[in-house]
């Protein structure tokens, strides 16, 4: 068996198991959890509106602009260009396309009624290759600014090094970089993804899944005691 | 036959001198050597002396005989073919039986530790009545043919990887010619069936040069294997692009966008078909508008679909995944029980 034959096949099989059961035992756990009575007299009845601060939060507050900007720039810029990279790139698409298959037996188009849009490769590389500079400016930040440095612990390096990860073997294995066949730096290029699956649910990358809900719950406990949003 | 060499066989067989200077320069520009090479070549070719060629054909479809024997018309390739004097191959051979073996049994005698050794077809090794020839099993006899060689060239897939034979479940045990013989050098010319002007190729670089050529890590010479189709794909702007053909008969497919969609391999498949094309140059099957399959490749057939895009996973049946999903839940469920639990524990003590 070939490197790429492992990660398209068992690699990408134990991998997803180990994601979905992660990230199932840890969501059903957190939803699960029974929130604390609070007794006290509802300021605001209309605690729904809480969820504003899933919004609210999402852009940067003009009072801390100055501290937050950098932080808020970089992280969008790697955010939004893995996403797209992830989601808009035709070999990725037809890697859901897959998935769909494989569970429901029909392609993306055959649920949706639409075809599901793709980036020409060039935007895709230019957009991976700027995802990767503001990971290391990230990088950079977090290793020279004290109080990040004091705050952080190896499930940040980690998981950056992770998320690097397929991006940087995505751009090489695109270039069939030096000299290294073409299969072998695909596989690793899945096999990267894979590791990152495996590490997700169990790390601080679990964000992806829980930040919005965290937030909306904030949200709503300040809307019912009255704070300011 | 009277001639003794290539040049004088080449000659009687009414090849003129531009010719033959054309297919030494196609070598040389095939085997990526400079223009300079080309009367060395020649040169050699010339008084190379026609070597014994043993022939054995195991489990096999005979189309690797058919690509090179019948590829296009009597081209000078296959004029090098026949000017190598092939002692035994019972396909093309005319005498059969005792007959047959016994011309088998004097070639390896005259020429022993001299004469080339060519396979096609894989190795059965389950029973060895799988594949027998005048009633020697197709392992001993590898094995016999094999230890006063020179050289073995495992042509096609199945003699270089075990080809379709070896495919899952692989009734019969079949092996490929390395599995079987580790002591002689052994170049494989993969494919389904090889290229032929990459078969002649690989004997013509081994009649120049007398020495085995420069080989992949698969034992694939590096001449006609160094590049996959891919990188060489006349539809790769289209790839670049992200215009894919989404089915064999729409717009795309006339305008002879990329075919990854629909299943090309050619990203990881090493050969010469690109370049050199097929049918005296013709096309190859990425321009007739068909995916390359990757015949080339190491157990091609086991590799997921045909018309499966390279990037689409291969799941299995699902079930680790959906018993992860359920044991996810039950853990969860569990956590979430336990974290209640203790809340309540809290504030009962609390109260
Ligand atoms: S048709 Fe196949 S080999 Fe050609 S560019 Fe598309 S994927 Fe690559």
């Amino acid at each position: 068996m070939t490197l790429l034959d492992f990660a398209r096949g068992p690699g990408l099989q134990w991998s997803v198991a180990i994601f979905v059961f992660g990230l199932l035992w840890r969501l059903v756990g957190i939803f699960f959890l029974r929130t604390k009575p609070d007794l006290s007299e509802p300021r605001n009845p209309a605690k729904w509106k809480g969820l504003r601060l899933i919004a609210l939060r999402s852009w940067p507050r003009k009072e801390f602009l100055e501290g937050t900007a950098f932080g808020e720039v970089m992280g969008y810029t790697f955010h939004l260009g893995f996403l797209v990279a992830l989601f808009f790139y035709v070999p990725h698409l037809l890697f859901f396309e897959s998935v769909f298959e494989g569970l429901l037996g029909t392609d993306f188009e055959g649920i949706f009624g639409f075809r599901w849009p793709v980036l020409p490769t060039a935007a895709i590389t230019f957009l991976s290759a700027v995802s990767v500079a503001a990971l290391v400016a990230v990088l950079i930040h977090r290793i020279t600014n004290p109080v990040k440095r004091l705050i952080s612990n190896f499930d940040d390096y980690f998981s950056w090094l992770l998320t690097v990860a397929p991006l940087a073997t995505g751009l090489l294995a695109y270039a069939h970089a030096g000299g290294i066949r073409y299969e072998t730096l695909l596989g690793t290029h899945i096999l990267s993804a894979e590791v990152l699956l495996v590490w997700f649910p169990f790390s601080k990358l679990i964000h992806a899944f829980t930040i919005f809900a965290a937030r909306g719950a904030t949200g709503m406990i300040f809307e019912r005691k009255g704070a300011s949003l | 036959m009277a001639t003794s060499t290539l040049g004088e066989y080449l000659r009687a067989r009414g090849v003129s001198r531009r010719q033959f200077l054309r297919f030494c320069a196609t070598s040389a520009s095939l085997m990526a050597l400079p223009p300079s090479m080309v009367p060395r070549i020649a040169a050699a070719l010339e008084v190379a002396r026609r070597p014994s060629v043993i022939w054995l054909p195991f489990q096999e479809c005979t189309g690797c005989t058919e690509s090179i024997t019948r590829a296009h018309g009597a081209t000078i390739e296959s004029l090098i073919f026949e000017a190598i004097s092939l002692d035994y191959q019972h396909t093309l051979q005319a005498a059969a039986g005792e007959a047959a073996e016994h011309a088998r049994e004097k070639a390896m005698k005259d020429n022993w530790g001299k004469y080339l050794l060519i396979v096609d077809g894989s190795i059965p090794t389950a029973n060895p009545g799988y594949g027998t020839i005048a009633g020697v099993s197709n392992l001993e006899m590898l094995k016999e043919a094999a230890s006063g060689c020179a050289a073995v060239v495992a042509v096609g897939s199945c003699a270089a990887f075990g080809g379709i034979p070896q495919a899952n479940p692989n009734p019969t045990g079949a092996v490929s010619v390395s599995d079987v013989v580790k002591d002689k050098p052994i170049i494989n010319i993969s494919g389904c069936p090889p290229i032929p002007v990459v078969i002649t190729g690989t004997l013509v670089q081994y009649l120049t040069f007398g020495k085995i050529p420069e080989l992949d890590a698969l034992g694939r010479p590096k001449a006609f294997y160094g590049q996959n189709i891919h990188d060489r794909c006349y539809r790769r702007p289209f790839y670049e692009r992200g215009q894919f053909a989404e089915s064999f008969d729409d717009e795309g497919a006339k305008k002879g966008w990329c075919l990854f969609k629909l299943g090309c391999k050619g990203p990881v498949t090493y050969n010469a078909c690109a370049t050199t094309k097929w049918n005296n140059g013709t096309s190859f099957p990425i321009e007739a508008g068909h995916g390359c399959i990757g015949c080339s490749e190491p157990k091609f057939w086991d590799k997921g679909g045909f018309y499966q895009p390279l990037s689409a996973g291969d799941w299995g049946s699902g079930r680790t995944i959906a018993a992860a999903a359920g044991a996810g839940v039950v853990l969860g469920a569990a956590a979430a029980a336990l974290g209640r639990k203790r809340q309540k524990d809290v504030e009962a003590k609390q109260s």
